[in-house]
């Protein structure tokens, strides 16, 4: 099981288009990826548990998954988030 | 009964200026609920028939992003993600293992998540559109019935629908669309914000236009707001004649923009960046009355070089040697944050630290941008006038004025988007050169309602009384002080609201390029006497919507005099 915390940098969250990148680039990776804010945790393949959890610019989350390659992807992840996708 | 049996014409609301002709096509209503009736196929083939329409819808949608392009692709991959969602199909598959139909299931999976969205309140809840509209589609595609959505013929038509809604909008072929009717929906709804920003002929608000047929051929007017269910042939002639005669003149040489007793009144150009320079030049852009240039600074986790600012607006001013240029100075904060000027979350960011105040937190910046500039300025032979956004106190008027002249900008001026700021316009101005109201955030501010928020987009209206008296206030201001004002906003693009802002005291007016043709039009109907009739009588009423009424009314009474006037001649 491997783990990473990450802010938002996405000047607007987490919204509908970064949202759908994000969601591609989870299906993408083959693993089974979830996403947590605060104590709520959804499967990170699905843009409706991403937009429900209303995460905004600066909010903090964390990526956490099973898998061979576990650590490339959540560092693929980790760097997708960490990127201000509104610029 | 239809509307064509009783004859009748249809009166509403009418967005600008335009007129069009031709057949009618009704958005198709939405599908009805599917019953709650126990499967007859079995729980598997139920599965297998759900994951099939999501699958397709998913491909339709993505299709249909690719053909739109742009924002509308964005939004519409959304929602093909939304059909191929990984916890809705869980969802979905155990509403059917309980017995339920495809249809039921794919139903209620996507309403109890549209629940949750609408629950959360504000931007989230806005998304439960796109919800609902998958949500159709993919029930339509289980049914076998046409997916409910704009019509898209292959010949021009009129489109008629209860209201339309932003998605329904973003693939509007507008080659196609002659002009939009709505039976619902006011001028402050989406429909009459696309057909202002997009300069399309449309009338919202006609009660009975869903009773009109499929190709039923009708005459939409929206300086009038009539809609004529049933033209003559003579009708439909004179209505072509017309719309080309406006064609023509919308394509012949422009003047600038006038009253008819020849009062000057000075028509620009809002840009977003210095590519929209030449077009806005070719609609008879006078010179530009907002330039925005919050893109230089979007890109980028720190702000650009003065170098780099300085080619972008040697770049802009070249485009318009001898014209006015209005340079809005870096107006970061609430919809358009940037982190290198203020990181901090805020509960309000409207009311937040944004336009001076973020600036004058990161004096440095607006050091850099006014010197770029005035070099910029220098290099060139436009007339570059430089402005503060969101100023909200004497104070700040004095500080980014002095400023400004320090670092060598000639004409500098502060934006009239708080409400204190208008009232004190007569305390702001002399510290100053100039004054732009920003009419936006002038009416989000004046009716306390967040103008990014739909539920509340019907206080969003420039035309209601209180926000006029603001507008009025500087207006007197300018007059008594000899200090220029000028109108940026939606509400300089609305062709009688200009007339009415010039009657309260506005100089010039700015506005994307593509409404410039009918401002200026109606500008040259009206006389600076009329314009400050108007403006009174829109100041008198109680509310957005008998301002606009009372005003419509009397600028119809003067045509028709006019026309009689002709006729005797």
């Amino acid at each position: 099981m491997a783990d990473r915390s990450v802010t938002i940098a996405s000047a607007h969250g987490l919204h509908a288009r970064p949202a759908s990148l994000f969601v591609q680039a989870v299906t993408n990776s083959g693993l089974s990826v979830e996403l947590s804010k605060g104590d709520k945790k959804i499967n990170a393949a699905s843009i409706l548990g991403v937009i429900s959890l209303g995460i905004q610019h600066g909010d903090e989350v964390t990526l956490s998954t099973v898998g061979d390659n576990a650590e490339t992807v959540l560092d693929d992840l980790s760097a997708f988030l960490g990127t201000d996708h509104d610029a | 009964m239809s509307a064509t049996d009783s004859g009748l014409n249809l009166q509403g609301v009418g967005i600008g200026r335009g007129l069009a002709v031709g057949p009618i096509l009704r958005m198709p209503d939405p599908l009805p609920e599917p019953a709650d009736a126990a499967s007859s196929l079995g729980a598997d083939a139920e599965k297998v028939r759900a994951a099939g329409a999501l699958a397709a819808t998913a491909a339709d949608i993505r299709l249909r992003g690719e053909r739109a392009g742009g924002a509308a692709k964005d939004v519409l991959d959304a929602s093909a993600f939304m059909a191929e969602d990984p916890t809705l199909r869980d969802d979905v598959n155990a509403r059917i293992g309980t017995g339920k139909t495809a249809e039921r299931a794919v139903f209620e999976a996507f309403a109890s998540f549209r629940d949750m969205l609408v629950a959360m309140g504000g931007y989230m809840g806005e998304r439960a559109t796109d919800l609902d509209d998958v949500s159709q589609r993919v029930v339509a595609h289980l049914q076998g019935v046409a997916a409910p959505g704009v019509p898209t013929p292959d010949y021009p038509f009129i489109l008629v629908a209860r209201d339309l809604a932003p998605a329904d909008t973003a693939l509007l072929d507008l080659d196609k669309v002659l002009a939009l009717i709505t039976s619902d929906g006011g001028p402050t709804s989406h429909t009459a914000i696309l057909a202002r920003e997009k300069s399309i002929v449309a009338v919202v608000g006609a009660a009975g236009a869903l009773q009109l047929d499929d190709d039923q051929i009708v005459v939409v007017d929206a300086t009038s707001g009539v809609v004529n269910v049933s033209p003559t042939d003579e009708d439909q002639a004179t209505a072509k004649e017309t719309i080309a005669a406006r064609a023509a003149a919308a394509h012949a040489p422009v003047g600038p923009g006038k009253l008819a007793d020849g009062t000057s009144v000075p028509l620009l150009a809002n840009l977003g960046s210095a590519d929209g320079a030449l077009p806005a030049v070719e609609k008879g852009a006078e010179g530009v009355g907002l330039f925005r240039t919050e893109f230089l600074f979007l890109d980028s986790d720190k702000a650009p070089t003065v170098e780099e600012q300085q080619a972008k607006y040697t770049q802009l001013l070249e485009a318009f040697p001898g014209k006015k240029v209005v340079v809005r100075a870096l107006d970061a904060g609430a919809d358009k944050p940037l982190s290198f000027l203020n990181d901090e979350p805020e509960e309000n960011p409207a009311l937040g630290l944004r336009g001076i105040r973020a600036l004058r937190a990161n004096e440095p910046i607006l050091r850099d941008q006014l010197t770029a500039l005035a070099n910029a300025d220098a290099a060139t032979d436009a007339d570059l006038w430089v402005m503060a956004p969101m100023v909200s106190t004497v104070e700040e008027s004095r500080y980014f004025t002095k400023l400004a002249k320090e670092l060598g900008i000639k004409t500098a001026g502060v934006m009239i988007e708080v409400p204190a700021a208008a009232l004190l316009a007569d305390r702001i101005l002399p510290e100053t050169d100039f004054a732009s109201i920003g009419t936006n955030d002038l009416t989000q501010y004046t009716l306390a309602a967040d103008r990014l928020l739909g539920s509340v987009s019907s206080f969003q209206d420039p035309w209601h009384p209180a926000v006029l008296r603001l507008v009025g206030e500087v207006g007197k201001a300018g007059a008594v002080l000899d200090k220029p004002v000028g109108i940026c906003g939606e509400a300089a693009a609305d062709p009688l609201l200009a007339v009415v802002l010039v009657g309260l005291g506005a100089n010039t007016l700015s506005m994307s390029p593509a409404a410039l043709a009918d401002v200026r039009a109606e500008l040259a109907r009206f006389t600076l006497d009329q314009a400050k009739e108007f403006a009174e009588l829109a100041l008198s009423a109680n509310s957005a919507v008998e301002a606009r009424a009372a005003v419509v009314n009397a600028a119809n009474a003067f045509t028709t005099s006019i026309s009689t006037i002709t006729e005797t001649d």
